[in-house]
């Protein structure tokens, strides 16, 4: 199940994030790539993810994704620690000792999510939303 | 897209595909137009076709010529045959590595010999301004030993077909049966197709890919036409369109140097291994006293293959260390579509090249597990040509 782009709040480097009440008041989010970054990379390869546990900070990196051309970095949105990571992006397949990065590549906003974070308040970064963050594309497209 | 970068006739075909276009060497190129890894998959299993109008194509005609290239190649020249091509570099007096080159000798429609050299794009200004520094008028116009100098790359096209369907996708579109043409071999043709409007061009069995295939020189106006005519023979075995991102992939995977990383003015041919392409008795060209010298020295460094462990990818200018120790560094690192693994193009110290050798590359803080392996990372199977 996939969220909707449209709803989910955006980073200048193409970071989205969704924010989610969970009970007894602990705000968690759900970290992924945009849609947008993964069609400008193309051909990932590699990409690389903390351990739970890990303190994030907002602006910070935090893993890396790599494609044939190039590497980028992950960066947080917000302030926080890693409660969770897809354990489907960084999980090499048995038979071809393979990372396969098809989730991330074919369904970004759904099973190709990266981490999620127990949100502390404090930094974030500046987050646009979907009609802002496309716009942004457009014209650096 | 920067609207003073240089196009070639097909920028507008790239552009109208969605391609995505770059600067590259001032140049307005496709790097991709669907993505890397498939274009470079469909090169190795069947057919692809790329745009290399931006490559510099010189060309030398007249008595004399045979003799200037001599003493400008490292290479041996004037015992070329019509229809030889030869790989070859320039260097400078230091006996650093100014360019490399393709050197071709054809014959054209009236049967007067000209070699063609083919240089690259980021170093075609360098060259000619070299040339014409060893090539004055009074050098020139010596009478009986005229040599007549001429930029084509602005008025040729250049398309590259490779891979292993490349013959059965030109034959239909050339007057020469190019089932017997060998290696390194090229001549003039005739295009066996109305847009050519009677034109004809060059087409050599030459390539920067490791597979099967051939390299065309056809005149700008008719490029369109021809390169659509290439599209449409090569429809029924999966032709695609490849862009300069997989054609960098491709010659890696080949164990191929590029001038910028393998090579450069700060490396002698020996450390790029490419010794063989240095023939150093004979004729005096720039260098060649300073690689008679550096020949008897041994060397500093060594281009070696990498093949990492780890799926984190190599870049140029990582540093390649043994058990910690700084010993060289990566001039091309790329994931292998191919072997399905990052690969890398180091140069070392020659005491740790020998293949199987254990090293680490240092990726960006992190060192990861690195092996010496021997040129190329992929090899054709020839029995397919």
């Amino acid at each position: 199940m996939s969220l909707d782009p449209k709803l989910l709040q955006y980073t200048s480097t193409h970071e989205w994030i969704h924010f989610a009440d969970r009970p007894g008041g602990v705000m968690t989010a759900t970290v992924g790539l945009s849609d947008f970054a993964i069609h400008a990379m193309t051909d990932l390869v590699h990409i690389d993810l903390p351990e739970p546990g890990r303190g994030v900070q907002a602006g910070k990196p935090f893993g890396e994704v790599e494609s044939v051309k190039a590497v980028s970095d992950l960066y947080s949105p917000v302030d926080g620690e890693i409660i969770e990571v897809n354990m489907a992006l960084i999980t090499p397949d048995p038979k071809t000792t393979f990372v396969n990065l098809d989730p991330l590549t074919h369904d970004p906003y759904g099973i190709g999510w990266l981490v999620k974070i127990r949100v502390k308040s404090g930094g974030q970064s500046e987050l646009f939303d979907y009609a802002t963050y496309k716009k942004q594309c457009d014209e650096a497209d | 897209m920067d609207p003073t970068l240089l196009r070639t006739p097909l920028f507008d075909w790239h552009v109208a595909q969605g391609a995505r276009m770059v600067d590259f060497a001032g140049w307005a190129m496709p790097v991709q137009y669907t993505s890397i890894i498939h274009e470079h998959t469909v090169t190795r299993s069947a057919v692809a076709i790329t745009d290399i109008s931006h490559m510099g194509r010189l060309r030398f005609e007249g008595p004399g010529a045979a003799v200037f290239l001599a003493e400008m190649l490292t290479r041996r020249v004037a015992d070329m045959e019509l229809g030889q091509i030869r790989y070859s570099l320039m260097t400078n007096d230091q006996g650093g590595i100014l360019e490399d080159v393709l050197v071709g000798y054809y014959h054209d429609s009236y049967g007067q010999p000209f070699y063609v050299v083919v240089v690259n794009a980021g170093n075609r200004q360098k060259i000619v301004d070299w040339i014409n520094v060893h090539l004055p008028r009074e050098r020139a116009e010596v009478p009986g030993r005229e040599v007549i100098f001429t930029d084509l790359s602005r008025l040729w096209a250049m398309f590259a077909i490779q891979g292993p369907k490349s013959v059965e996708v030109m034959q239909p579109l050339v007057n020469i049966d190019l089932q017997w043409m060998r290696y390194y071999r090229g001549t003039r043709v005739q295009w066996l197709h109305p847009g050519a409007q009677r034109q004809g061009g060059i087409i050599s069995r030459t390539g920067y890919t490791g597979e099967d295939g051939f390299e065309l020189s056809v005149g700008a106006e008719i490029a369109p036409a021809i390169w659509q005519a290439i599209l449409d023979q090569g429809k029924p075995f999966g032709i695609v369109p490849c862009g300069l991102g997989a054609r960098d992939t491709l010659r890696m995977e080949a164990g191929m140097p590029l001038y910028g990383h393998e090579l450069s003015e700060q490396i002698n041919p020996f450390e790029a291994g490419l010794g063989f392409a240095c023939h150093l008795v004979g004729y005096d060209f720039p260098g060649r006293d300073a690689l008679l010298r550096i020949q008897k020295e041994p060397l500093r460094r060594v281009r070696i293959g990498l093949e990492m462990s780890g799926q984190r990818v190599p870049r140029q200018g990582y540093p390649i260390l043994s058990s910690g120790q700084l010993v060289g560094e990566v001039t091309s690192g790329t994931f292998s579509p191919t072997l399905k693994k990052p690969i890398a193009i180091g140069s070392v110290a020659p005491a740790v090249s020998k293949p199987g050798t254990e090293l680490q590359v240092d990726l960006r803080g992190r060192a990861e597990p690195a092996r010496v392996i021997e040129f190329p990372f992929y090899q054709r199977d020839r029995r397919r040509v």
